[in-house]
C-alpha cells in the first residue's frame, strides 16, 4: 500500500470566467517510506498540493487516499482527527508555540488529542534527544537558534508517529549550511522510521536528499 | 486547555490590561452594590426584621406605614379573623434623639411594638429601649438615656439590636405605651388614641397561606389593606427608586465587563490568528481552542473577583461612616455570578472568528 495516492485531483477557486485552477488533474503516488521533493516556482500549486495531501484543503475533484484514509469522504471533523493522528506537518519558520518549552511544543500534539501520561513525555524526550536537543528541552523558541527551532518542529511533526510527514519549505529561513544539516536530519528521521515524506522546496540544492523529485508548474505535475 | 493555562501563567503581562480593567469593574460593582444594600437596609430594616409574613395598614394609607392608622377596634377584628394566629401592633415615630455629650441630635425612628421578631427580643419595660447599633456611632452606650424630640421624652437604652433602621433613621425599640407617649408629646398633630397603632403584624395559623389570609382579612375587616412584608418593603418611600437607579447602573457595568472581555479576546484572537491556524493544522479542534479561550476569560474574571474583592474590603475600612456601605457575601456571590456570565458571553464573541480560521492558512506562510 502506498502512503499517498492522489488521482486526477483538481482544485479550483471561484467559478465561470473568474475560475482559478490551483491544481490541475494532479496524479501522484508516494511510497510507504519514500521521500519526495516537490519543486516549482511560486504560485505553481505546491502549497495547494501539500494542503490537500494533509487534509487541510478538500479537492474540487479527484481522489486522495492516505494509507487507508479516503479523504474525499471525510467531514471537517474527521479531517481534523486525521491530521491529529496520521499526518505530521513542518511549517515555514517552524511556527512553534512561543511560550512553550521545546518539550512542551512536542507535547502539544498529544495534548490536542487528549493524550497524557509518562509514555507520551518519554517519547517527546527521546525524540528531542535524537534530534540533538537533549540539553535544550526546557528552552522556549526565543531561546533557540533557527536550526534548533526547525529541529523542534521536526520532532513535533513526528510526535504522533504519522504515516505521512509534510514539510513546507523547511529550509527557507536557514542558511545553506544549516539548511543541509536540517535536510540530512529530515532524511535520517523519516528513513529511520519508514515514514513517507513530501518536502516542498524551491531550493534545488536541497533536492538531492529526496528519493525522487517531482516538478509542478501552473498546477500541473510534470510527467 | 493546558495550552491556555500555560499562556496565562507564562505571559501574564499579556492579560494584565484586561485583568486590571475587570478588577476595577469588580470594585465598582461591589461598592455600588454595597451602597445599595446599605441604603435599602437603612430604609427597610424595620420590615425585614419582622418574622410575621403579613402587615395590615389602614386602607387610606396607600401602602405607607407613616400615613397608616389602625384603631383598637380594627386590631381586635383582625385578631378575630379565622386563620390569624397572632396580630400585634406596630407604631413609628420619627424624632430627634438627644444623646448626652453630643451637640447634634440623631435621627431616630422610635418603634412601639408588642411582640419579639427575628432581631428584637420581647418589648422592654416602659421607659426602656433596645437601640440599633447604628446609634453606637453617634456616641450612645448601653445604660445611657436618650431624650426624644422637643418634649425630651427619656428612654434608657438596655441593649443593642442590629439592622433595624427605617427610612434612613436609626432604630430605637420601645414598648407600645412609651412609643405612644413619645409620639403624642412631640408630634401632637399625629397623636394616636390608646390602643391605636400604625400597623398590625399578622402571623397566620399553621397551614394557612399568607396570601389567602391577606384576602380574608381585607374582606372581613373594613378599611384595611393587608400586604406581604415584601410588598410593604417595596412601598417604603424611595426604595423602589433606589433599587431601579442602582440596578440600572449595576446592569450597565456588567454589560461593560462583557464588552471589555469581548474586545480583549477579539483583539487577542486576531493577534494570534497565525498560531491558531498552526494549532488547527496539527489537529486542534475549534472546540478545544474555544474552550481554552473561555478558560482564560474565566480565570481572568476569577482573578479580578479576588483582587476587586480585597480592594472593596480595604475601601470599606477607610471609607467615612457617613457613606453607607455594606459588603455582604450574597452581594459578592451576585457579582461573581454576573461577572462569570459577562465573561462567558464576552469570550463567546470570538468563537465565530476561531471557527472561521482556516487551518490551511498555516501552510505557505512566510
Amino acid at each position: 500500500m502506498s502512503a499517498l495516492d492522489m488521482h486526477d485531483v483538481r482544485k479550483t477557486y471561484g467559478s465561470g470566467d473568474n475560475e482559478v485552477v490551483a491544481l490541475d488533474h494532479a496524479t501522484l503516488t508516494v511510497g510507504d517510506d519514500e521521500m519526495i521533493a516537490l519543486v516549482g516556482p511560486s504560485g505553481s500549486g505546491k502549497t495547494t498540493l501539500l494542503s490537500i495531501a494533509g487534509g487541510l484543503l478538500s479537492p474540487t475533484d479527484g481522489e486522495v487516499v492516505v494509507g487507508p484514509h479516503h479523504l474525499r469522504d471525510y467531514s471537517r471533523k474527521e479531517l481534523t482527527r486525521f491530521r491529529r493522528e496520521f499526518v505530521g506537518f513542518v511549517f515555514q519558520g517552524a511556527n512553534l508555540v512561543p511560550f512553550l518549552t521545546a518539550k512542551e511544543n512536542l507535547l502539544v500534539v498529544a495534548d490536542v488529542a487528549g493524550k497524557r501520561g509518562k509514555d507520551i513525555e518519554r517519547r517527546a524526550e527521546t525524540l528531542l534527544e535524537e534530534l540533538g536537543l537533549g540539553q535544550r528541552m526546557k528552552n522556549t523558541p526565543p531561546q533557540l537558534s533557527g536550526g534548533e527551532r526547525q529541529r523542534v518542529a521536526i520532532g513535533r511533526a513526528l510526535m504522533n508517529e504519522p504515516e505521512l510527514v509534510l514539510f513546507d519549505e523547511p529550509t527557507s529561513a536557514l542558511d545553506s549550511k544549516l539548511g543541509e544539516q536540517v535536510m540530512e536530519l529530515i532524511r535520517s528521521e523519516v528513513k529511520g522510521r519508514g515514514t513517507a515524506a513530501i518536502v516542498v522546496t524551491h531550493d534545488t540544492r536541497m533536492t538531492h536528499f529526496a528519493d525522487r523529485i517531482v516538478e509542478i508548474q501552473d498546477g500541473r505535475l510534470a510527467a | 486547555m493546558k495550552l491556555a493555562w500555560r499562556e496565562l501563567i507564562r505571559r501574564p503581562s499579556r492579560f494584565l490590561t484586561a485583568g486590571m480593567a475587570l478588577t476595577l469593574i469588580v470594585l465598582l460593582l461591589l461598592v455600588l452594590g454595597g451602597i445599595l444594600d446599605a441604603l435599602i437596609q437603612s430604609s427597610t430594616g424595620l420590615l425585614k426584621a419582622q418574622s410575621a409574613p403579613l402587615i395590615v395598614y389602614s386602607a387610606d394609607s396607600k401602602g405607607s406605614i407613616d400615613r397608616s392608622r389602625v384603631t383598637a377596634a380594627q386590631h381586635d377584628a383582625i385578631a378575630a379573623v379565622p386563620g390569624v394566629h397572632e396580630a400585634t401592633g406596630l407604631g413609628i415615630a420619627l424624632l430627634a434623639g438627644h444623646i448626652d455629650g453630643r451637640e447634634e441630635p440623631s435621627d431616630v425612628a422610635v418603634f412601639g411594638y408588642e411582640a419579639a421578631n427575628r432581631l428584637v427580643p420581647t418589648p422592654p419595660a416602659p421607659g426602656q429601649g433596645y437601640a440599633d447599633r447604628s446609634l453606637e456611632g453617634d456616641g450612645l452606650a448601653v445604660g445611657d438615656t436618650i431624650e426624644l424630640g422637643t418634649a425630651r421624652t427619656p428612654v434608657e437604652v438596655i441593649g443593642w439590636v442590629s439592622g433595624t433602621d427605617y427610612n434612613l433613621q436609626k432604630g430605637l425599640w420601645v414598648d407600645a405605651a412609651t412609643w405612644r407617649d413619645a409620639l403624642n408629646a412631640n408630634i401632637p398633630d399625629a397623636a394616636v388614641a390608646p390602643g391605636t397603632f400604625q400597623a398590625v403584624l399578622v402571623t397566620p395559623e399553621e397551614g394557612v397561606a399568607p396570601a389567602d389570609l391577606a384576602g380574608t382579612i381585607d374582606g372581613a375587616v373594613p378599611s384595611v389593606t393587608t400586604l406581604t412584608i415584601d410588598e410593604a418593603i417595596a412601598g417604603v418611600p424611595g426604595v423602589a427608586e433606589q433599587q431601579s437607579v442602582f440596578t440600572s447602573i449595576i446592569g450597565t457595568t456588567f454589560a461593560v465587563a462583557g464588552i471589555v472581555v469581548a474586545l480583549f479576546f477579539a483583539l487577542l484572537t486576531i493577534e494570534r490568528i497565525g498560531l491558531l491556524g498552526v494549532l488547527k493544522a496539527i489537529g486542534a479542534s475549534s472546540r478545544t481552542l474555544a474552550a481554552g479561550l473561555t478558560l482564560q476569560a474565566l480565570l481572568i474574571a476569577a482573578g479580578a473577583l479576588a483582587l476587586g474583592g480585597v480592594l472593596a474590603v480595604g475601601l470599606a475600612q477607610v471609607i467615612p461612616d457617613a457613606v453607607p456601605l455594606t459588603l455582604s457575601s450574597s452581594r459578592f456571590v451576585f457579582t461573581a455570578v454576573g461577572l462569570v456570565i459577562s465573561a462567558l458571553i464576552g469570550s463567546a464573541i470570538s468563537f465565530r472568528r476561531i471557527i472561521r480560521i482556516d487551518p490551511a492558512s498555516a501552510v505557505g506562510g512566510a
